[in-house]
């Protein structure tokens, strides 16, 4: 960062006289002796991550003490589940491609299976939301029994952070339209990882609902 | 004005320690009334250990508080390492809480060990806001409950299944609770509505009262006579009127008093 | 890639009308004071609500006529109604732990600080940091609108355990009220999760060249763990609070068991089957304290990272230890993960499990000891000066000393038989908790008031301040270890319906008027506040002659934090009273070798 630019720039109170900050590092002229990861917003994302990880944490803990129970009474997966695991890991391979293309100079195509991704996503929740449906249908509800509660309230929660997800596909979608998101860059990457995160996520609940 | 601070501070904390070891040698633990004597001892080892560090920590803090305040020429010293004191502070503290922990646990495992098998047991059903006790009669079997049979009007608080042969003889009574001098009582608690907590100040016990769940605890009564019975677990609005009457008999006089006070 | 692309940071802004200025601000150290004055009025709302308490406790049967003209809903015929009794104590302690004391240190200072402290022109996501603010107003809201709706607020206690948080029947708090808490507390933990991703990213991301980890102020070590700690362990509440509102509203019995009967009537449905099955109030307290326990520590950690570099400042000396210092601080970061059953000593867990957190809990006192030894030797043949800063970081070792030492009576189970749910709980968290941590607030104001204004707090009535917060905190809290040994419980709207309290009386009356001084004295703190913030002597870059970066910026900095250049680090900020140095201090900027750099 060349650092003439900088003492340019006028001392005093009323700021520096570089509005859009392009010029300026936020740290300095260059990252001290220890800095992790050199993206904030990858050490964020990866943070939150922890945070939802630990969220799923406690209703693990939840779960496995409840099951001990003596009233106990397993609750067979709604058929639907496993079409919807399938579109679910389907959005996140077509997302894989969206991020490849853009990195590869084709934010067109980019944009066509980040869009595909996204429907999928869609398809993935109207899918859980059918697959409530289904229960219903048996007679089994949120209050039912302990399992349902739990199948209902975790894949209620995992639903909320996916339709965040989605908010964030809509931006990243917007973004690249406008080509604010650099060609030859990996700018759909912070995305990815989230969404592949909650397909690791579900996958868990999956397991530990209905197979451990 | 501010060498003043440095004084007011020294001083300040000086008549802190005055103060609180005054009001600590004196004895505010209620009269003890069963085994637990173990507690108090462990409460008074603590104290004296603590009450120490309060002292000299305290005092500490007052003199270098008063004696390096800045003046005219004052340099303070580099010094600010030294593996060897940090070293020694940190083992002696460990080893005290060290110490401190094996003893507790010690001791803990004595008071939450099951009762002996001779024991005299008594249940406790806590609700909004009484104690309901039970004792199971001379089969020694707690009869049935069941919430379904709850029937204040009928002095049937905890749901007593009447038709169960065990419940024939079981004696009920609501903050009244009768147990024997010298023998050791087990206590099951149980809670109709909301979380409890069975408090006996002078006996050292507490134990929380918690619905879908039965707990225990055990102790042995030591001295005859009335203390109160009280609940430590908010439970609602008339928590603090949950109050109960405990009597420590000989054992002779017991079923009598019990058969007296029986619903 | 020859050198890392520049991070997607703090994208710049003009500064621009006075909304976007002041209001809705994307600057860390508007953000910074937001959260701080909102605290404030939080807090003055929270001390009103213990004064309310310690009023009733004193006399209660006594007839309060102005009261009653106030909050006709809290009394009946001037008498306080024990179900609001339940309320105030409730939302006391709610609004105290979460919406002042994690707020004022946290997202206060921390805000304010890190930044300035890390040598970056803002935090690492300023839009989410302005968000962060806006949650956290909203869930202020929610939490005082609680009062006025329904039967009035929650009522089951800052803990809100189940059932009585769960059923409705049970108090009154527990219908509307209780739902208002659960959505003002989500609304709180949002806000938190995004300042601690805000922290924990700036401090490990931004820091300017040369400040390397163990170069960092304890102060930042401190918001550091914080946001951790945060990050990990206020997910256990969430869901508790999701699994809460569930059982509440939808029927669940995540907390509920059957075989429970209210005021008489089974809950059971029209066949006779319970509403509820096989649920267990104690999963509650285990997701809640395991929030809980690393929750105090929050609070905590702030204030001693302030102390130190308080200390350091106005002993002219460097911390002692400050290697240790950060261990110490990790070290109580981690234990704070394992000792959450402690508050759970009788609750009917398990023995054994009991018998490990009693073992960490023990531990846990050795860190905590060795900060207080390193203090000590810090003021060892230093160097004292005793500005109204210094006075509160000694008042928070003080307090941390006493506050302390009476966990460790806690701490050993068997003896937590008698104490636990007494007022020796009362007096252990109100020093240490409450206490060190509003020290180390008040200590933290009068140190970087000027840096946040500009202007100089008036020291004299600074001083006044400290020594009647001081000597009323101790007459306030003190005298409770001893009544909470005679057996005193907790939560008692009349204390003296048990024989055996009946003598207490006028220890709790010398209590509440000692109470009612500590309210008064505030006022003074107020004055001083918004006198100086307006009228305050204007102050220079570094009024104290620290060494912290934050020091090398005019008093307020710029919009961008310096003016020129970022500042790079080539020291820690410890270095006061060198001897081959011109000055008592070397600012961390100073590339001489002498010092640290001597090493």
């Amino acid at each position: 960062m060349p650092a003439e630019l900088l003492q340019k720039t006028a001392p005093g109170l009323s700021g520096p006289r570089d509005p859009e900050g392009q010029d300026r590092p936020p740290g300095g002229d260059g990252p001290s002796p220890d800095q992790f990861l050199d993206s904030p917003a990858r050490f964020g994302l990866w943070a939150f991550m922890g945070t939802v990880t630990m969220l799923f944490v406690g209703f693990t803990s939840a779960y496995l003490v409840r099951r001990a129970s003596a009233d106990w009474q397993p609750l067979a997966p709604p058929s639907l589940l496993w079409l919807n695991t399938a579109v679910l890991l389907s959005s996140s391979v077509l997302l894989e491609r969206a991020r490849g293309q853009l990195r590869r100079w084709a934010p067109g195509d980019a944009l066509r299976w980040l869009a595909a991704a996204g429907l999928l996503g869609l398809l993935f929740l109207a899918g859980q939301v059918a697959a409530w449906r289904q229960l219903a249908a048996q007679g089994i509800f949120l209050a039912s029994n302990p399992h349902s509660s739990f199948f209902y309230l975790l894949s209620g929660v995992h639903a909320a952070h996916l339709v965040g997800g989605l908010g964030w596909f809509a931006s990243a979608a917007f973004r690249l339209r406008r080509l604010a998101l650099t060609p030859g860059e990996d700018g759909l990457g912070l995305l990815a990882t989230y969404w592949h995160f909650l397909a690791a996520v579900w996958i868990y609940l999956l397991f530990l609902l209905f197979v451990v | 004005m501010t060498k003043l601070q440095g004084l007011l501070f020294g001083l300040a904390t000086v008549a802190l320690v005055v103060l609180a070891t005054f009001y600590f040698t004196k004895t505010w633990l209620p009269p003890l009334l069963s085994d637990r004597g173990d507690i108090d001892r462990a409460f008074g080892l603590t104290l004296a250990v603590t009450g120490v560090v309060f002292i000299l920590t305290n005092l500490l803090l007052a003199y270098c508080g008063w004696r390096y305040q800045d003046h005219e020429g004052a340099r303070a010293a580099y010094w600010h390492e030294s593996s060897r004191l940090e070293w020694t502070w940190t083992t002696i503290t460990a080893v005290v809480m060290f110490y401190f922990a094996f003893k507790a646990l010690g001791l803990w495992a004595q008071v939450t060990s099951p009762a002996p098998a001779d024991a005299f047991v008594v249940e406790v059903t806590a609700q909004q806001f009484a104690w309901n006790v039970r004792y199971p009669g001379p089969d020694g079997i707690f009869g049935r409950t069941d919430v379904r049979l709850v029937d204040p009007t009928a002095l049937n608080f905890i749901g007593l299944d009447k038709s169960d042969p065990g419940a024939a003889d079981d004696v009920t009574m609501q903050n009244q609770l009768y147990l024997p001098e010298g023998r050791p009582v087990r206590v099951r608690l149980r809670s109709l509505d909301v979380i409890h907590s069975f408090f006996l100040p002078n006996f050292r016990v507490k134990q929380d009262a918690v619905p879908g769940m039965t707990t225990e605890t055990w102790f042995v009564p030591r001295k005859a006579g009335d203390s109160e019975i009280a609940c430590a677990e908010h439970c609602g609005a008339n928590h603090f009127r949950m109050r109960g009457f405990l009597h420590v008999v000989a054992p002779g006089d017991l079923e009598t008093r019990i058969k007296e006070a029986g619903q | 890639m020859a050198h890392p692309a520049p991070a997607p940071v703090a994208e710049a802004h003009a500064p621009q009308a006075f909304i976007w200025r002041y209001v809705f601000s994307k600057d860390h150290k508007v953000i910074g004071i937001q959260y701080y004055l909102t605290a404030m009025v939080m807090a003055l709302i929270a001390g009103l609500l213990a004064m309310l308490i310690r009023l009733q406790i004193a006399w209660p049967e006594k007839s309060w006529p102005a009261l009653t003209r106030l909050l006709p809903t809290g009394f009946t015929d001037g008498v306080m109604n024990p179900e609001f009794y339940a309320m105030l104590f409730t939302m006391h302690g709610t609004i105290m732990v979460f919406f002042v004391l994690s707020t004022a240190p946290v997202s206060g200072f921390g805000n304010l600080l890190i930044p300035l402290q890390a040598g970056a022109r803002d935090m690492a996501f300023p839009f989410l940091n302005g968000l962060s603010y806006w949650t956290f107003l909203v869930g202020c809201v929610v939490i005082l609108t609680s009062f006025f709706v329904g039967a009035g607020a929650a009522a089951a206690g800052w803990t809100s355990y189940p059932p009585l948080s769960a059923l409705k029947g049970t108090v009154p708090g527990s219908q509307t009220g209780q739902t208002f808490w659960i959505v003002g507390m989500v609304f709180f933990i949002a806000s938190f999760t995004m300042g601690g991703l805000n922290f924990a990213t700036t401090i490990l991301n931004l820091r300017t060249k040369g400040l390397s980890m163990m170069r960092m102020p304890l102060t930042m070590w401190s918001m550091l763990l914080v946001a951790v700690l945060g990050l990990l362990s206020f997910p256990a509440l969430t869901a508790a609070s999701l699994m809460l509102i569930f059982d509440r509203h939808f029927g669940t019995s995540f907390f509920l068991p059957a075989g429970l009967a209210v005021s008489g009537a089974a809950l059971v449905g029209p066949d006779g089957s319970p509403l509820h099955q096989g649920g267990t109030p104690l999963l509650w307290q285990h997701l809640f304290w395991f929030l809980g326990h690393p929750e105090v520590y929050i609070l905590m950690l702030p204030a001693l990272g302030f102390t130190s570099d308080i200390i350091a400042t106005f002993c002219r000396k460097p911390i002692f230890g400050y290697r240790t210092m950060v261990g110490a601080l990790l070290a109580i970061a981690t234990l704070s993960f394992v000792v959450w059953g402690h508050h759970m000593f009788v609750s009917g867990m398990s023995p054994y499990l009991a018998m490990a957190f009693a073992v960490f809990t023990m531990l846990i006192a050795v860190p905590s000891a060795v900060k207080v030894f390193n203090w000590l030797a810090t003021l060892w043949r230093s160097r004292i000066r005793y500005t109204t800063a210094m006075l509160w970081a000694l008042g928070v070792v003080s307090l941390f000393i006493s506050g302390g030492l009476s966990g460790i009576f806690l701490g050993q189970s068997a003896v937590d038989i008698h104490l636990t749910d007494t007022y020796f709980v009362v007096a252990h968290f109100h020093l240490i908790m409450a206490g060190a941590a509003l020290f180390g607030v008040f200590g933290a104001t009068a140190y970087w008031f000027p840096k946040m204004f500009g202007r100089m707090m008036n020291e004299t009535l600074g001083k006044l301040h400290f020594w009647l917060t001081f000597v009323a905190y101790y007459s306030t809290f003190f005298p409770m270890h001893y009544i909470g040994v005679s057996g005193h419980m907790r939560r008692l709207y009349d204390p003296y319906q048990y024989e055996f309290l009946k003598g207490f009386q006028p220890i709790n009356q010398f209590i509440t008027i000692s109470a009612f001084v500590l309210g008064t004295s505030q006022l003074v703190f107020f004055v001083n506040f918004f006198w100086s913030a307006f009228r305050g002597k204007k102050a220079s870059e570094n009024p104290w002659d620290a060494n912290g970066l934050e020091w090398t910026t005019p008093s307020p900095p710029p919009h961008g934090n310096w003016p020129g250049p970022i500042p790079e680090v080539h020291r820690w900020p410890y270095d006061y009273s060198v001897p081959e140095a011109p000055a008592d201090h070397v600012l961390q900027t100073d590339p001489a070798p002498i010092g640290e750099r001597a090493h």
